[in-house]
């Protein structure tokens, strides 16, 4: 198991650096855009621009940019956003991430309990007026876009109802956990449910299918056989190994939203996170950013994925012991 | 004659869909005495494994209807709550199935399934649970239990995965074993290591076996008492050696002359059974063997009874004959050039789905 | 009853190796499965060979070596003389109408989207040696001889049953007329009274056309029922080839006594039935770590020293058999048996 770990996280490092070697090769190949340009920012002056040649080697070989780049990027840390000059691009992100963990925590924590108690329920329900009621309600739940959503909640919420039943909700924006827990809490409140809602239907209709599929499989018929209760056979036999696939997908979802996924719902509820951070830095075609965005995505897509390998392991021992 | 252990009357099993009902299993009667192995035979599809596990309630289908009766030590299994007859599952019958390979949680280790037959049924602890499953995976021929228990399914190989299900299914004694094809899905060497399993079993528990199987030579090394099934339906039925040595019903003798012998003088043809097995979805209102019998008359438009006071079979064939009509059959089938042999290759009936 | 013919086909020390896909972060030797390791036959023409043994011990990778389908690790395959090891693609497709191979699986051997009678046509399309009636009258003949009416040729696999479908694999096999046909498990996947037929049909072509056949199996009485010589294959060896009946009533080798004694056996008060069986220990070993030796010796109920470190190669132990054992239960010439 260890060494199964430690192969898996020399596998991530490796996705890693490809990841940023591929990102670095777009940053320097873009066309008709001039790196030294994109890098000194808005109006630069001829000696910025020298500068910037100079210090991340424009006129090298290009392994020894991608060395004098990375070096920029995560030993000096001075990457500056090129629209909004002088604003370092590492300490933007970091202010971002904590709004977009607390987020996309908080959402998941919901959904997957949500999501599996649904699609357990209705496999459990199967062939009765239940199951289709739970899975009409998860088709409503995925086909509902985020960003109406959002705002519809935002207006019920904030204008129309705010004065009556609503007076409780606060104001859009963040609130460190750290300074209000209640306050944190509060905030994202709608934009966990929100974000929750399309996931839970998701899942529920996924987990839904694979318990039918393991509701029929030989070693549910055993488990009868040996008198174990409706119940047991649900939990313990179809539910437990119906999880091993929920939870891969778990992963790619989780990953790929805290890389700023979560960017519409962000927007939407004014949170200053890391998708609203990529959002607006492609608008601007802010080189720096992106190129910050991106690696950061990539790190935590790739760590997921990582972490899902080793959860994998852990709930499925045919893969443990290939 | 001691009371039967379980006694099985009428049972009908037929399963409703949008091309119409298929009957599986269509008025089957057979009785079992206590410390019995009844062998039941048939081809693919004939209704063994449905009439077996509708008496269990395993048939989950809502499509599925179960009729006619299934007395176990007295109280009748076809229609007991399911409450009830969970108690009766893995306690006083055990039903082991075809392929070990899937018939057990591929998450869980061979001891935590064991553990788990125990426990649904008795009150002990984990630890005695667990000891218990050492005890039984070394009865029935692990080597090394207490470590192997802690193996998952996919560690052991395909015939230690049957000892350690035949090993779940005794775990709580059970009165009844029902052992669904237990050796189809093995090799010989190791089908032999399992055939000598259950009749060690057998000999040292005292249970009732059921084996189903198609395979004639597993019936007849193991089984006192032979049912032959033909589309759901009993076509001959009796003690091991009266049917194989004098076998009454067409059918059988087509099965038996099927097989090609291992040990026989060898035949350039066998005396196959013309045809194909009769569709569920489409029985014969009379003898449902008749499209593919040689001695089909009028009288098999009216389904036959099955007959007979220890050895009962159903064919309206004259007894004194059978033996007779069954010898002409053997000559039909090898003699070579013959205009016979053209119609034994083209199958009189086909089956469409 | 070996009235020896002329050797059709002639293996000589065939070997395929398969590498294990073993995981990219373990390091180590590579590891290789034996599946066929050193096999040498002879089929003579107009007769079967049978090759029996248990799941995994290579006789369909030998099958596809015969008839290659796949690539020989090394050792040799002749058809009447020819040697077809090392044929490009071009020189063998002439060889491919001679040897045939009909399959197991009925089910999945045949395109569900395809009619039958364009599957039967293809061969002789590719062959070109027929016109397109030709064809068609071709394969209508063909389906009566497997024993399917000629009215069927337009319907699709789904619509026939195991047996049937067996029947149009074997006519495929035949519609490019050829001398030898590799059959593996071609009816372990049906009822017996379907396998009854379709054997018949078997015994059938071989009367009329001639033919030559391998026929793999695993149920030892089915081998028994086709074959003139059979040769016994455990871990990717021939352990024994005899004629049917010597091997049946006096096998050599200890692991076809084993093998046989296993088969359980109908007593229907005809047959004789084996006076005591031998149930053997374990399992078949993995063909990536054979057993040092002879690869029989972990199992094997006779077993002495000397099995366990030299490995016996094939011989002959009486006139028109071979064993590979250093202790064969059948008298060699001038030697004891085994006690
Ligand atoms: N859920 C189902 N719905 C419809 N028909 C079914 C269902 N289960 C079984 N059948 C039908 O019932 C018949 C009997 O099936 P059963 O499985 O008992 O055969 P079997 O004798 O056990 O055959 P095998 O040797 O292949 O296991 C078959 O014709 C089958 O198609
Ligand atoms: N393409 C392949 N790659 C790797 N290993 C293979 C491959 N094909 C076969 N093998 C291995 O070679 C060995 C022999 O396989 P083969 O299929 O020839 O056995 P078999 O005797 O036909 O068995 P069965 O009775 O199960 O059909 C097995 O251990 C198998 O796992
Ligand atoms: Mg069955
Ligand atoms: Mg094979």
């Amino acid at each position: 198991m260890v060494r199964f770990a430690l192969a898996r996280f020399g596998a991530a490092v490796f996705v890693l650096v490809s990841i940023s070697v591929l990102v670095f090769l777009i940053f320097f190949a873009t066309p008709g855009v001039d790196p030294a340009a994109r890098i000194a920012g808005r109006n630069a002056d001829q000696a910025t621009l020298a500068q910037v040649q100079a210090e991340f080697g424009l006129d090298q070989p290009l392994p020894v940019r991608y060395a004098l780049m990375m070096k920029h990027l995560f030993v000096d840390r001075d990457l500056t956003s090129f629209v909004n000059r002088g604003v370092l691009v590492i300490p933007q992100i970091v202010h971002a991430v904590p709004v977009t963990l607390s987020l996309v925590l908080g959402a998941a924590v919901l959904w997957m309990v949500v999501g599996v108690a649904m699609g357990t329920l209705a496999a459990a329900w199967r062939g009765r007026a239940a199951d289709p009621l739970i899975v009409l309600v998860g088709v409503v739940g995925v086909s509902i876009p985020v960003y109406w959503l959002g705002e519809v909640v935002n207006l019920v919420t904030q204008s129309r109802l705010h004065d009556s039943v609503f007076s409780w909700v606060p104001p859009l924006g963040y609130v460190p956990l750290t300074q209000n827990p209640a306050q944190w809490a509060l905030r994202l409140l709608f934009p966990w449910l929100t974000l929750a809602v399309l996931y839970a239907g998701i899942y529920a209709r996924v987990l839904r299918s694979e318990m039918m599929g393991a509701l029929d499989e030989d070693y549910v018929r055993t488990a009868r056989a040996k008198g174990v209760s409706e119940r047991r056979i649900l939990i313990k036999h179809a539910l437990r190994c119906s999880l091993i696939p929920i939870v891969s997908l778990f992963g790619l979802d989780f990953g790929a939203l805290v890389g700023g996924s979560a960017l519409l719902t962000e927007v939407v509820f004014g949170l200053p996170g890391v998708g609203r951070l990529t959002y607006t830095a492609l608008q601007n075609l802010d080189l720096p950013v992106i190129l910050g965005t991106v690696l950061y995505a990539a790190f935590f897509v790739v760590l997921s994925n990582a972490l899902v390998d080793l959860v994998y392991a852990a709930l499925d021992p045919r893969v443990r012991h290939v | 004659m001691s009371e039967p252990l379980l006694e099985v009357e009428d049972l009908r099993v037929s399963f409703r869909s949008r091309r119409g009902t298929a009957v599986a299993v269509d008025g089957l009667s057979f009785s079992l005495a206590p410390g019995e192995v009844l062998g039941v035979v048939g081809e693919s599809g004939s209704g063994k494994s449905v009439s077996m596990m509708s008496m269990l309630g395993l048939i989950r289908d809502p499509n599925c209807t179960v009729e006619g009766s299934a007395r176990f030590r007295g109280s009748d299994l076809v229609g007991m709550a399911d409450k009830d007859l969970r108690v009766l599952r893995g306690r006083d019958i055990a039903m082991i199935f075809q392929d070990p390979m899937t018939s057990l949680t591929p998450v869980y280790t061979v001891g935590w399934h064991i553990a788990e037959q125990i426990r649904v049924h008795q009150s002990m602890s984990k630890a005695r649970a667990r000891a218990r499953a050492v005890e039984l995976l070394a009865e029935v021929g692990i080597p090394d239990p207490a470590r192997r228990i802690d193996d998952y399914p996919h560690q052991f190989s395909g015939g230690m995965r049957q000892r350690a299900v035949i090993a779940m299914g005794l775990a709580n004694n059970p009165s009844l074993l029902i052992a669904d094809e237990p050796t189809t899905a093995l090799d010989v060497t190791t089908q032999a290591q399992v055939l000598d399993l259950l009749r060690r079993l057998r000999r040292d528990h005292g249970s009732s076996i059921i084996l189903i199987t198609h395979d004639m030579g597993v019936v007849s090394q193991l089984a006192d008492r032979v049912l032959v099934m033909y589309a759901g339906r009993a076509a001959e039925e009796g003690p091991r050696q009266e049917v194989f040595h004098h076998p009454r019903h067409p059918y059988t003798w087509g099965l038996l002359g099927s097989v090609p012998r291992a040990r026989a003088p060898r035949v350039r043809r066998l005396p196959a059974i013309p045809g194909s097995p009769a569709s569920a979805l489409a029985v014969p209102s009379g003898c449902a063997f008749a499209p593919r019998c040689r001695f089909a008359h009028d009288q098999c438009a009216e389904r036959p009874p099955l007959a007979g006071a220890d050895h009962l079979d159903a064919c309206w064939l004259p007894r004194d004959r059978r033996h007779e009509l069954r010898h002409s059959l053997d000559e039909v089938a090898t003699a070579a050039g013959d205009p016979g042999q053209q119609s034994i290759i083209v199958p009189a009936t086909e089956e469409f789905e | 009853m070996t009235e020896r013919g002329e050797v059709l086909l002639r293996a000589t020390d065939v070997v395929k190796h398969f590498p294990v896909a073993g995981s990219p972060w373990r390091r180590g030797a590579r590891q290789v499965v034996h599946a066929v390791d050193g096999v040498s036959l002879e089929v003579r023409r107009g007769q079967t060979l049978g090759i029996v043994g248990e799941s995994g011990c290579g006789k369909s990778t030998l099958g596809r070596c015969l008839v290659r389908l796949t690539d020989l690790t090394s050792g040799r395959v002749e058809l009447a003389g020819q040697d077809i090891t090392t044929l490009s693609r071009r020189r063998l497709r002439p060889v491919r109408r001679d040897i045939q191979l009909v399959f197991q699986d009925p089910y999945s051997s045949l395109n569900p989207r395809r009619r039958v009678g364009e599957m039967v046509a293809e061969g002789m399309e590719v062959a070109g040696e027929r016109s397109g009636r030709q064809i068609s009258a071709r394969v209508a003949e063909l389906f009566e001889l497997v024993g399917l009416s000629a009215d069927h040729v337009d319907r699709y696999p789904h619509e026939f049953s195991g047996g049937q479908r067996q029947r149009v694999g074997i006519a495929r096999a035949l519609a490019v007329d050829p001398q030898l046909i590799v059959a593996d498990e071609p009816v372990s996947a049906l009822d017996v009274s379907i396998q009854a037929q379709v054997l018949n049909l078997f015994a059938d072509l071989q009367d009329e056309l001639g033919l030559t056949y391998v026929f793999i199996a695993h149920d030892l009485g089915v081998v028994r029922h086709v074959s003139d010589r059979i040769a016994v294959m455990y871990l990717g060896e021939v352990v024994e080839v005899a004629d049917a009946d010597d091997l049946y009533e006096a096998p050599a080798h200890p692991y076809t006594e084993a093998l046989l004694s296993a088969a359980p056996e109908i007593d229907d008060g005809v047959t004789a039935i084996a006076p005591e069986r031998i149930v053997l220990v374990g399992d078949v070993p993995n063909p990536v770590n054979k057993p040092m030796g002879c690869p029989f010796h972990p199992r094997c109920p006779h077993v002495q020293a000397k099995c366990t470190v030299e490995r016996p190669p094939l011989r002959e132990v009486a006139p028109g058999r071979s064993a590979a054992c250093h202790f064969p239960l059948v008298a060699v010439a001038g030697r004891p048996a085994a006690p």
